[in-house]
């Protein structure tokens, strides 16, 4: 009877292995470790991609196993890449302010370092006061462990408040909307401790690291790819038992799970916070990949795309959600940057930077109307022609 | 016997209308009892109060030998105290293979941490085999929920209920939309079920009603009319009125 899950869920592996396999391949051809036909930049964009299907495996799980649509999981995956940014940036700034003022006549006092570091980060916003939501940033240590305590915690007083007054469908939708929309406009704020607009940036710095970016981005590149092994493995583990099949009653028939003596609100709860927890791990390792982070990213817009790549990808299946993650932020890397070709009609020449949302939104309608069951669905169809 | 279930002068109205007005109801360990009535007497109301979904405007609910009350209580709560419900129509999760029904229904911890960590047991598996046997179902263990006829879904639904080992049985018109024969085994299903605890049927059907061969309780208008025998319910002048209309 005890057979490892992994043997009786053979997608896990095959998913694990084409991970390995797109991993050692990508490391092959890279700048730094490898013979460099892949730029630095486009591990980055690879790096981040897998990010991406990490806070995807975890939108799947909330939405597509629990039937939660959560428009915040963009929030949280944001509050992530803020908090190790955070002392990224104190970091790195205190090792540039201490060498130039060791230049001087007499070693700076601590206070003075202070200041130096002070002036330099909240400068562009007037200040030159540490805000007390830096008090831990000096400590990589601390910093970590708020990636995940500070969304978590977040997701669980909302979660509880939200879920005990028994909010359920759109409502809950529009609920976690306004929570994320309320948590952009205030780190839009100057005087939010987070440098207003301006965000974080110098984030793909390592303090006191003089490796090339070739480098360094490949250690990012490789541990994104090992946490979407993590994420994507405990995730196949919590849903293969009886946990998985409590949920997806949840999802079908809320009430139903209730008169078998579960208690619902308990369950939503547990899965809204560890997913939040999840995707705040993938934005702590998106950010230093993508060197800057500011209040733009947290906007509900994000979360309503990650809606879509879980969507079009399949939900309710893990891989699905990896799948529609990986295509459509790549496709959409493509096709914003300017590289795919634009179409000349004659009288009107289509430009994909300003079309590629209309043809991302005509894809979600089609997927919607045409195969509710996503890209990962198609999978299902060649089973079964396989096995007929 | 002692009384396992006690609801004593209970009233709910919704947006004026009285459903349930100063109803009282008793019912002891392994007994089976019959609720019938016309539309509108109450019936679903009743399970809703028993079952924590409605909350009463007064009156009392009192359970089992430490006489709890279950007014203090949610839903899970109540089902975790051993009181199973059964709807009107049949609801399974019907993404899910009836062996998976049945594993969520069995009873044991239901917390959080508990269910995650649950694998099942050699002895949790027969325990599947042995419900789904008994409610004919042994066959069908497999197959997704949603692919079984109506009937069987009915039976799915009170062996998950079975699997609950509940002390009270609630049960919503278990035979409505069922064959001649589906009906003579469910009923066989439900006195079986009433020899080691309580199961209460609301049922129009007075056919199936007769054979389940027990304790009749009449509502009208959120009140208990008459209460006895089939027969002697039936012969009731009051029931007649209500039934024929006056």
């Amino acid at each position: 009877m005890r057979t490892s899950f992994i043997a009786k869920k053979p997608s896990v592996l095959v998913f694990l292995l084409a991970l390995a396999a797109f991993t050692i391949a990508v490391t092959i051809l890279s700048e730094g470790f490898g013979i460099g036909v892949i730029s630095t930049s486009f591990i980055k964009t690879l790096g981040k991609t897998l990010c991406l299907c990490l806070i995807a495996v975890a939108m799947d799980l909330v939405w597509g196993f629990t039937g939660i649509l959560s428009l915040g999981h963009f929030a949280f995956f944001g509050l992530g890449g803020y908090m190790i940014g955070m002392w990224l940036m104190y970091e790195r700034t205190r090792l540039i302010v201490s060498e130039a003022l060791m230049q001087g006549q007499i070693p700076p006092t601590d206070a003075e370092v202070i200041e130096g570091i002070g002036n330099q980060i909240f400068g562009v916003v007037g200040s030159s006061e540490f805000p007390i939501v830096w008090a831990f940033a000096d400590s990589l240590g601390l910093q970590l462990l708020l990636v995940v305590l500070v969304p978590g915690i977040l997701a669980l007083i909302f979660g509880w408040l939200a879920f005990r007054s028994r909010v359920t469908g759109v409502y809950l939708s529009i609920l976690t909307q306004a929570m994320t929309l309320a948590l952009a406009l205030y780190l839009f704020q100057n005087d939010s401790g987070l440098r207003g607009n301006n965000g974080l940036s110098g984030l793909q710095n390592l303090p006191g690291v003089e490796t090339p970016q070739s480098i360094v981005s490949m250690w990012f590149f490789l541990a994104s790819a090992l946490a979407l092994a993590l994420g994507y493995t405990l995730a196949a583990w919590i849903v293969s038992g009886k946990f998985g099949s409590v949920i997806r009653g949840i999802r079908d028939n809320e009430t139903r799970v209730r008169f078998l003596g579960y208690s619902v609100e308990g369950f939503k709860l547990a899965v809204f916070t560890f997913t939040a927890c999840i995707a705040a791990i993938a934005g702590a390792l998106y950010y230093p990949q993508a060197g800057i982070i500011n209040p733009a990213e947290v906007v509900p817009i994000a979360s309503i795309y990650l809606a879509v790549w879980v969507a079009i990808g399949g939900r309710g299946r893990l891989y699905g959600a990896v799948i529609g993650a990986g295509f459509v932020s790549l496709i959409s890397t493509w096709f914003t940057g300017g590289q795919a070709p634009d179409i000349n009609l004659g009288f009107y020449t289509i430009k994909w930077v300003d079309w590629w949302l209309v043809l991302l939104g005509l894809s979600f309608v089609a997927v919607t109307l045409f195969a509710p069951k996503g890209i990962g669905g198609l999978f299902d169809r060649l089973k079964k022609e396989g096995g007929a | 016997m002692s009384t396992l279930l006690e609801v004593s002068g209970v009233s709910v109205s919704f947006d004026g209308f009285k459903a349930i007005n100063n109803l009282s109801f008793q019912i002891a360990d392994a007994e089976l009892r019959a609720v019938i009535g016309p539309n509108g007497a109450g019936k679903t109301t009743f399970m809703d109060i028993v079952t924590g979904k409605t909350r009463p405007d007064e009156g009392r609910v009192i359970w089992g030998e430490r006489s709890v009350s279950l007014l203090r209580m949610n839903e899970a709560q109540i089902a975790r105290e051993g009181i199973g419900r059964k709807f009107q129509k049949p609801t399974v999760f019907e993404n899910q293979t009836v062996r998976e029904n049945f594993l969520m229904a069995l009873k044991k911890d239901r917390g959080v941490l508990s269910v995650l960590l649950f694998r099942p047991s050699k002895a949790d598996h027969e325990q599947v085999d042995a419900l789904a046997e008994q409610v004919g179902m042994l066959a069908e263990l497999d197959r997704l929920a949603g692919e079984l006829s109506h009937g069987q879904k009915q039976w799915l639904e009170i062996g998950m209920l079975l699997a609950q080992e509940p002390r009270l049985l609630l049960v919503d018109e278990p035979a409505a939309g069922m064959t001649p024969e589906e009906r003579e085994h469910t009923s066989e299903l439900l006195v079986q079920a009433a020899k080691t605890r309580a199961v209460v049927v609301v049922e129009h059907d007075m056919e199936f009603v007769r054979r389940l061969g027990c304790k009749v309780t009449v509502l009208h208008e959120g009140a208990v009319l008459a209460e006895g025998s089939l027969d002697h319910v039936t012969s009731n002048s009051d029931v007649i009125d209500v039934y024929l209309g006056r």
